[in-house]
């Protein structure tokens, strides 16, 4: 099947080009970085992770996000998502290579990452973390190449991957658990301290998931003979609905905790992110732009008309998937080391390279996902004779 | 010494654990007599708990510092680095706030508020980083030290996300250049691993008191916790002493007398 | 088939590639070097271990020891004749490196060779280079 990727058009191959190109240059840029070290990116002593370890965070939130489409269809029987569960499946596939990736830049010593393999320590979150990963990646690799290829031979997909399909849909908010438990379980960063992280990482995965999902669906009907379905994007516009409700609802679940309690070792990294602390104030306007552009999601969502428009609905997706990047992608991390354990304001910025290291991963990912869907939807294109 | 004599069947093992150990052991499978043996040193300084109290009445401004935390650094290569963000500290010095976090209030003794405090490594009963590290490439000695390999560190810096106490440095560059006066006695560190202070681990198995003890003139003193005779027992039974964050439950071996 | 040429030209431009390796080299391959042994080294006439097993082993040795002082504390190796030595590389004149002090000809010659690139001396300090 994999000879479907290299039919394509011009505007296809164009993509692909200026996808390789900012591959090439990030890589250029990521060898300089493994002959320097991580000293060519913003991070220090007190801000020890920053840029990438947020991506990797936020992306296997998007990851953890498909399975919203594999759920409805495998254990509701929710028919009209066969059409785009594929699609879901791939998603991941793309975002899990983007979280490995991430995590691999973030190494000091990559060449020695198989010593979690080789020294396997089942009390670190990072083993698990990792297993939690590769299996996941690895059973939508499955699924998602079985359901495709049957479907392109017009034949139904064998008994066992349906149990792998399911066993995948435990396996998503998994991956998303193991993640927030690789922050909520270290003492004295009052941040991340807190029991409401892993459900609150997930609800902001159920939302950025499918509204990607929604604005892929949208590009796929413009670019492609394939539609993926307007009760398909609306069903999936609801899902993201209440996602995001859920969301900035555990988020001010965790204010009040906070605010009411007054501990300031958990109240200080709130108070920094959201109004600056001792005259750090260098991600405050990103916040409140993340809270609004997930506040007005919420009201374009919940109302119907502003839902039901699909022009609307695009660019609801837009800010809300900028919004949660922001929250979780920039905010969760800073947030967490800053003060840091004593109580210092020491504040980060990514940095050029970082950043164009950044967009490599992001590029990659895109490319696997365009290969991927570029599969995907020209074998819905044979099979429906268009 | 007790349990000093340790059987070439463990080194065997230890061997096993990593990947290859078949050449070896077949190597000496011919030696029925007795195979090598590996041994602590005699001199070692060993303890069933190592502590350290610090006297910080002993102090009284920062050139009183000075000379610990520069034998420190000295002595393990510890380089200075101009770009702040990149800073390496093993051993330094901050104030009552910053290190006693939360638990300064406005109407602190003068002394006290102005006095700066000696941070390092708390080498925890109950080391976080410890239980973050995914390859044990910092683990904790049957002693409490908890200690760094820096062979086997993969730099993902989980630690220093771990850590409580801001106590560990990352290697964002090579160090080598920036390390002033190369001591040759002690490895250096390289790009992209994580390190810390060691308790001196390489002077103590050489019966050797670490080196901030040493440059203190009495106001740092290490022993043995669980030796009710020792010398930090006596510290801690005659004075009133505090520990950093002490309410997380990691149980930091370094008191303070304040 | 009409690919058969395309086909045939192809299989030849992979072959060619993939075996570059060997018909650049080909003829240019230097004698397997002798490592040089330090006047310390000759006196002493054995190593840790027996010659032949140091010129296998010496990377197994070394694992074992690196485990046994970070990990355990235990620095002092007893071999089978009852000899004692300091379990270090680089550290004192009792050491890997106190002994075999000309770093370029012992090691890196046959490291060299072989292809393999150690990343010992990235943190520990190499002896001071012998002046010829």
């Amino acid at each position: 099947m994999l000879e479907l990727a290299i039919k394509g058009g011009k505007t296809y191959w164009g993509w692909i080009l200026s996808l390789l190109t900012i591959i090439g240059i990030a890589f250029i840029v990521y060898l300089w970085q493994l002959d320097f070290g991580l000293g060519i990116t913003g991070m220090s002593r007190d801000v020890s992770w920053g840029f990438y370890i947020a991506q990797f965070t936020f992306l296997v939130g998007v990851a953890a996000g498909g399975v919203m489409v594999v759920l409805p269809y495998y254990l509701h029987d929710y028919k009209a998502f066969g059409r785009i569960t594929i699609l879901g499946e791939f998603l991941a596939i793309a975002a899990v290579v983007m979280c490995l990736l991430f995590i691999i830049v973030d190494l000091g010593q990559p060449m020695r990452a198989l010593n979690v393999i080789l020294y396997p320590t089942p009390g670190s979150v990072l083993f698990w973390d990792m297993i939690v990963l590769n299996v996941y990646l690895l059973l939508n690799v499955v699924v998602g190449w079985n359901v495709i290829e049957a479907e392109r031979n017009n034949i139904g997909y064998p008994g066992w991957i349906k149990v792998l399909a399911i066993f995948s849909i435990i396996w998503a908010p998994a991956i998303h658990t193991v993640t927030a438990f690789l922050y909520c379980g270290l003492p004295g960063r009052g941040f991340w301290l807190t029991a409401i992280l892993a459900p609150r990482f997930l609800a902001s995965a159920f939302a950025a998931g499918p509204a990607l999902l929604i604005l892929l669906c949208l590009i796929i009907r413009r670019v492609t003979n394939f539609d993926p379905g307007r009760e398909q994007i609306q069903s999936l516009a609801k899902i993201v609905t209440y996602a995001i409700i859920i969301n900035v609802f555990f988020f001010l679940c965790e204010v009040f905790v906070v605010f009411y309690s007054r501990i300031p070792s958990h109240m200080d990294h709130i108070k920094y992110l959201f109004f600056g602390l001792h005259g750090h104030n260098a991600l405050v306007p990103w916040m409140w732009t993340s809270m609004l552009f997930m506040v007005t999601s919420i009201i374009l969502l919940v109302n119907p008309v502003t839902r039901k428009n699909e022009k609307v609905l695009a660019f609801t997706c837009v800010i809300l998937f900028i919004g949660t990047w922001i929250d979780k992608g920039m905010g969760m991390i800073s947030g967490g080391f800053v003060p840091n354990p004593l109580h210092h304001v020491v504040e980060y910025a990514p940095t050029l390279p970082e950043i164009i290291i950044t967009l490599g991963v992001w590029a990659t990912g895109f490319l696997v996902l365009t290969i991927l869907f570029k599969i995907a939807v020209t074998v819905k294109e044979e099979v429906s004779g268009v | 010494m007790k349990n000093s004599r340790r059987s070439f069947l463990k080194l065997a093992g230890i061997s096993a654990l990593g990947l290859g150990a078949k050449p070896v052991l077949n190597a000496f499978a011919s030696s029925d007599e007795h195979g090598p043996e590996i041994f602590p040193n005699q001199e070692a300084l060993t303890a069933k708990r190592w502590a350290m109290v610090i006297d910080t009445r002993k102090f009284e401004s920062e050139e009183d510092f000075e000379p610990i935390v520069a034998a420190c650094h000295k002595i393990h290569n510890v380089p200075k680095l101009k770009e702040k963000r990149h800073k390496i500290d093993w051993i330094w010095i901050d104030d009552f706030k910053h290190v006693f976090t939360y638990q300064e209030h406005e109407f602190l003794d003068d002394r006290v508020k102005h006095l700066p405090f000696l941070v390092l490594c708390n080498h925890c009963e109950k080391p976080a980083c410890v239980r973050a590290c995914p390859t044990r490439a910092t683990f904790k000695r049957e002693d409490g030290i908890v200690l760094m390999d820096f062979h086997r560190c993969i730099g993902c810096r989980f630690c220093m996300a771990a850590c409580p106490y801001g106590s560990r440095s990352f290697n964002f560059r090579d160090p080598r250049p920036f390390v002033e006066e190369e001591n040759k006695e002690f490895p250096t560190r390289m790009k992209g691993v994580v390190e810390k202070c060691n308790f001196c681990a390489e002077r103590l198995a050489v019966g050797k008191m670490p080196a901030c003890v040493e440059a203190s003139n009495g106001a740092i003193v290490v022993g043995d916790l669980h030796d009710p005779d020792s010398n930090v027992r006596d510290l801690l039974k005659n004075n009133y002493t505090i520990r950093r964050k002490p309410y997380l439950g990691a149980g930091p071996a370094i008191y303070y007398i304040v | 088939m009409n690919d058969k040429n395309k086909i045939i030209t192809g299989l030849i431009i992979f072959i060619v590639i993939i075996t570059f390796p060997f018909w650049y080299n080909m003829g240019k391959a230097s004698p397997v070097p002798e490592p040089k042994l330090t006047d310390k080294a000759k006196a002493a006439k054995e190593c840790v271990e027996p010659k032949e097993y140091m010129k296998v082993e010496h990377m197994q040795i070394l694992d074992i020891w690196r485990d046994s002082v970070v990990r355990e504390a235990d620095r002092v190796y007893i071999n089978e004749k009852g000899k004692k030595f300091n379990m270090s590389l680089s550290t004192g004149d009792d050491s890997c490196m106190g002994c075999h002090s000309n770093k370029a000809d012992f090691c890196d010659k046959c490291h060299d060779y072989a292809s393999v690139r150690p990343y010992c001396w990235d943190c520990h300090i190499e002896p001071p280079k012998e002046k010829k």
